[in-house]
């Protein structure tokens, strides 16, 4: 019985712990196709180095770990007291030299290996150049959404960003500006980079280089307030085509359609422009998204919900069903003015 | 040392009333009280902030769950980081402290009674005002009635601004004042080391849990005071106007990030070490050999204690400091895996060629060392700053630390209430409910933490109050909340364990393991004198030369 409690002990939480690192390379083996926001399948530059360098960190780390596993397992079986040796003490031994100095020696070698490793990649990310080619991009953090500023082709949009794919023979990376209006936010698409933060007083810089087109997800990772959950992330990265396309679309003033001139004038007429713009028209304000072109987005509320007509009317009428918290208040319109209001949103394509 | 060291009995008045004994603990001034009352009130919260770790993996365990609001759940996680950091694992550890130091270099008290009695009480006013905030919070402003800008609070979350009411404040107020008694018992710690020791224990006699506990308590003043600067200057932003960390008027988020984090990451070692004490005591007396490679021992704990000075900047990664001081962080901070690699290896060679004995307490150490292996591994990972960007701020994260508070700390407290419950009670704690407890905590933890590590992987951030389905995480935040109610239980069983057996338990004796320092050798519990004669030391391990006087350690000293 109580061998078997022994060996029970010795094996049951080396069993539960090894499915930590089976989990974590189950993850890993996931193909890129699935796993939406996988950290192991890495579609550009900077999460491929830093995947490169995971998979070499895991590696040390799992001999490291199956070394000093196998060590403590062997010692806690073979030197556990037994009937025999019960009643009387054991040889008392206080220390070796030579061994606390191998002990101290091989892993000061596997540091600086890491080190050294780390220090390539963190140079290989942080410090590239910025080729002309580059498309830039400011991203700014708000309580609870994302702006996206596109100085050279002079273009805001919020929460979706749309990026050119990168072809490694002539490479467009996109190179962002990370700002913020109010708390600390972080940038995290973890198919694309690593995250960095958005701090308020601070110009941060990250890039990307995507190499296959398709929606990249993310999420806001730095604790922002009380809708931090739902401060959700889509990068759209198009063809070359499709993103000049896109340019240009945005680039156009909002739609002027006269049918829904009621909708558009009791959006102006009320605190709504007080927060959002709508380019050549009254309506500059500059809290909430830019709604030139809100039916080029696939959802509102900063991915929270999809742009649909009956989202639309929620999130007006009672934005807390959706994002309980969000700085957008309700707007208490009467019902023919709501529907007048989400008629002359669904005209700015 | 002589037979005289053991104490004669408490010549105590039986017939006290009820407020006769509230009156003498409150206004005890003797470390063994005082570091029961650090015990029992770190134990209270442990429940308290359970019980909210608990309602957050309730809200957790579905996607787009509704049990409770956002605002709620933000304020939950705040006091149970708030609750575990600063008022569990720093009171109990100092209770311990407290207890312990004294019996085990032969002293009658520690330094300065009167200043360990009111650092309890200014640590235990700072716990009172952190969750009064949950009656007085609100202030005049209808604003939320408990600190919900996390455990770092980050500036400028804790602005005006951003932060109306009082909830901010009674945060900072309770760090502040728990802080003093931080110090203060820290002070008195190291003072009771450097100058209490009996007769013959010089330091390199003294036991390695006195060893730690000194460089644990010289971490605590390196570290609280850059904490309380910065509690003082945020006090100052909020109501005297100035402009530390408000950025609306060009103070600095990073400024906070630097202050909270060169407190923060040492506090990780304040934690962590006296759990290493815990592990060198006991992994010798139930593996019946002396701890391997005692000097080695001391020099790693007081090499951590330097290099993790050095090595806050590895929690923020993420802000974009530039690639040097990335790399120096990077190289800091894995270099503290060398010593603590170190302890791990020679805890090994203490059990290697001894004669282990599996009771409850020496079951909770061998759960330590595989779980702090692990929790020092994925630390490594962090540690390197690539990988750190996309690991940081991901439930990764938050496996990897509770892996070293929970696995780690409380599986050490653990061990320590199973080993000198019976000297501080006179009674030893059921084995079975023991193992009983021992199996579920383990069960329960690794479901929890080791699968946690996942969604991290996966791309999920912490801290959000819910999360969209479909990307992998649902299954996983499931099983890790079932982990968790486990761990409740476990915990529950473990209540019972105390209370029914310091009534009903076997008694103890003065030396129910066979071991070999110095607590051991008087009445358990201690008389409030400790020893009736002040004993005399020639090894480092006193009670072992009296009981094998063929072969002493003195003789090799």
């Amino acid at each position: 019985m109580r061998r078997a409690i022994n060996l029970i002990i010795a094996n049951a939480i080396p069993v539960a712990a090894t499915l930590l690192w089976l989990a974590a390379m189950a993850a890993a083996a996931e193909p890129p196709s699935r796993g939406l926001t996988n950290i192991f399948a890495p579609e550009s530059t900077p999460a491929h180095s830093i995947f490169k360098l995971s998979m070499f960190v895991l590696t040390i780390t799992g001999i490291i770990f199956v070394v000093v596993f196998s060590l403590l397992v062997y010692s806690l079986v073979k030197f556990r007291s037994t009937a025999a040796n019960d009643d009387h003490e054991p040889a008392q031994v206080y220390g070796s030299n030579q061994i606390e100095m191998a002990w101290t020696i091989i892993p000061i070698l596997i540091v600086v290996v890491l080190f050294m490793a780390s220090a390539r990649v963190i140079h290989a990310v942080q410090d590239v150049p910025k080729p002309e080619s580059a498309i830039e991009v400011t991203a700014i953090g708000h309580q609870f959404w994302w702006e996206f500023r596109y100085p050279k082709q002079g273009i805001v949009t919020a929460n979706e960003l749309h990026i050119p794919v990168s072809d490694p023979a002539h490479p467009t990376p996109t190179f962002l500006k990370l700002l913020s209006a109010d708390t600390d936010h972080s940038f995290w698409v973890p198919k694309l980079a690593g995250k960095t933060d958005l701090i308020p007083n601070r110009t941060n810089e990250m890039w990307m280089d995507p190499r296959h087109t398709g929606v990249y997800l993310g999420q806001c990772a730095q604790y922002c307030g009380t809708q931090h959950a739902k401060m959700l992330l889509r990068t759209t990265v198009d063809s070359k085509e499709d993103f000049e396309a896109w340019v240009r679309a945005q680039q156009k003033p909002a739609v002027q359609d006269e049918q829904v001139s009621a909708g558009r004038r009791v959006f102006e007429t009320t605190a709504c422009i007080n927060c959002h713009t709508v380019s050549g028209t009254a309506a500059n304000g500059r809290f909430g998204p830019d709604l030139t072109h809100l039916m080029s987005r696939s959802t509102i509320a900063s991915g929270a919900a999809p742009n649909t007509t009956e989202q639309l009317r929620l999130w007006i009428q009672n934005p807390e069903a959706i994002k309980p918290g969000s700085l957008m208040p309700a707007m208490k319109l009467s019902d023919p003015e709501l529907n007048q209001v989400v008629q002359y949103m669904q005209s700015l394509q | 040392m002589s037979a005289n060291v053991i104490a004669i009995p408490n010549p105590e008045v039986l017939s006290r009333t009820w407020l006769e004994t509230v009156h003498e603990w409150v206004t005890t001034v003797d470390h063994k009280r005082l570091g029961l009352l650090y015990i029992g009130y770190a134990l209270l919260f442990l429940a308290v902030a359970g019980v909210e770790a608990i309602l957050i993996r309730i809200q957790l365990m579905y996607p787009h769950n509704h049990f409770v609001s956002p605002q709620v759940f933000n304020r939950l996680f705040t006091m149970h980081g708030t609750t575990m950091v600063f008022f569990m694992g720093m009171p109990i550890l100092f209770g311990f402290g407290n207890y312990l130091v004294p019996l085990m270099i032969g002293a009658r008290d520690m330094a300065f009674p009167r200043l360990n009695a009111f650092s309890f009480w200014l640590s235990a006013l700072g716990g009172f005002l952190l969750y009064f905030s949950l009656v007085g919070g609100n202030g005049l402003y209808g604003a939320g009635n408990a600190p919900d800008a996390g455990w770092w609070a980050y500036a400028p979350l804790t602005a005006k601004a951003f932060s109306p009411g009082h909830s901010s404040d009674y945060w900072t107020l309770a760090l502040l004042v728990s802080g003093f008694g931080s110090i203060g018992t820290a002070i008195n710690i190291i003072a009771t080391i450097l100058c209490m020791r009996c007769p013959g224990m010089k330091l390199n006699r003294m036991p390695l849990l006195a060893w730690l506990y000194l460089v644990m308590s010289g971490m605590v003043l390196l570290a609280i005071s850059p904490l309380t600067a910065a509690q003082i200057m945020l006090l100052v932003d909020r109501y005297l106007g100035g402009h530390f960390f408000d950025t609306q008027a060009g103070g600095s988020a990073v400024l906070w990030m630097h202050f909270f984090w060169i407190f923060g990451h040492p506090e990780v070692y304040v934690l962590i070490i006296p759990c290493f004490a815990f592990m060198s005591e006991i992994i010798p007396v139930f593996s019946r050999k002396p701890i391997f490679g005692y000097p080695v021992m001391v020099a790693a704990t007081v090499c951590i204690g330097f290099v993790s000075m050095s090595v806050w900047a590895h929690h923020m990664f993420t802000i974009g400091m530039n690639s040097y001081a990335n790399s120096f962080f990077t190289i800091t901070t894995m270099a503290v895996g060398v010593p603590t690699g170190i302890k791990i290896f020679n805890w090994i060679g203490t059990m290697w060629g001894g004669s282990i004995r599996f009771k409850t307490p020496m079951l909770f150490c061998v759960a330590f060392l595989f779980q702090f292996l692990i929790a020092g591994l994925t630390g490594i990972m962090l540690g390197s700053a690539p990988f750190d960007w996309q690991l940081s701020l991901s439930y990764f994260v938050v496996a990897h630390f509770h892996y070293t508070l929970v696995g780690g700390v409380v599986f050490g407290v653990f061990a320590a209430i199973y080993y000198w419950y019976p000297k501080m009670t006179g009674r030893m704690l059921s084995e079975r409910l023991g193992k009983w407890h021992f199996w579920l905590f383990v069960i329960g933890f690794h479901l929890t933490f080791d699968l946690m590590h996942v969604p991290g992987l996966l791309g999920m951030p912490r801290r959000i109050y819910t999360y969209e389905p479909g990307r992998g995480w649902d299954t996983l935040n499931l099983l890790v909340s079932i982990g968790a109610f486990i761990q409740a239980v476990a915990v529950l069983i473990f209540v019972v364990n105390l209370l029914t057996s310091y009534f009903k338990g076997r008694r103890a004796g003065n030396d129910p393991w066979d071991a070999w320092t110095l607590e051991w050798s008087t009445s358990s519990p201690p008389a409030s004198y400790n020893f009736a004669t002040i004993p005399v030391v020639a090894s480092r391990r006193p009670l072992w030369d009296l009981k094998h006087p063929e072969d002493p350690d003195s003789r090799y000293d």
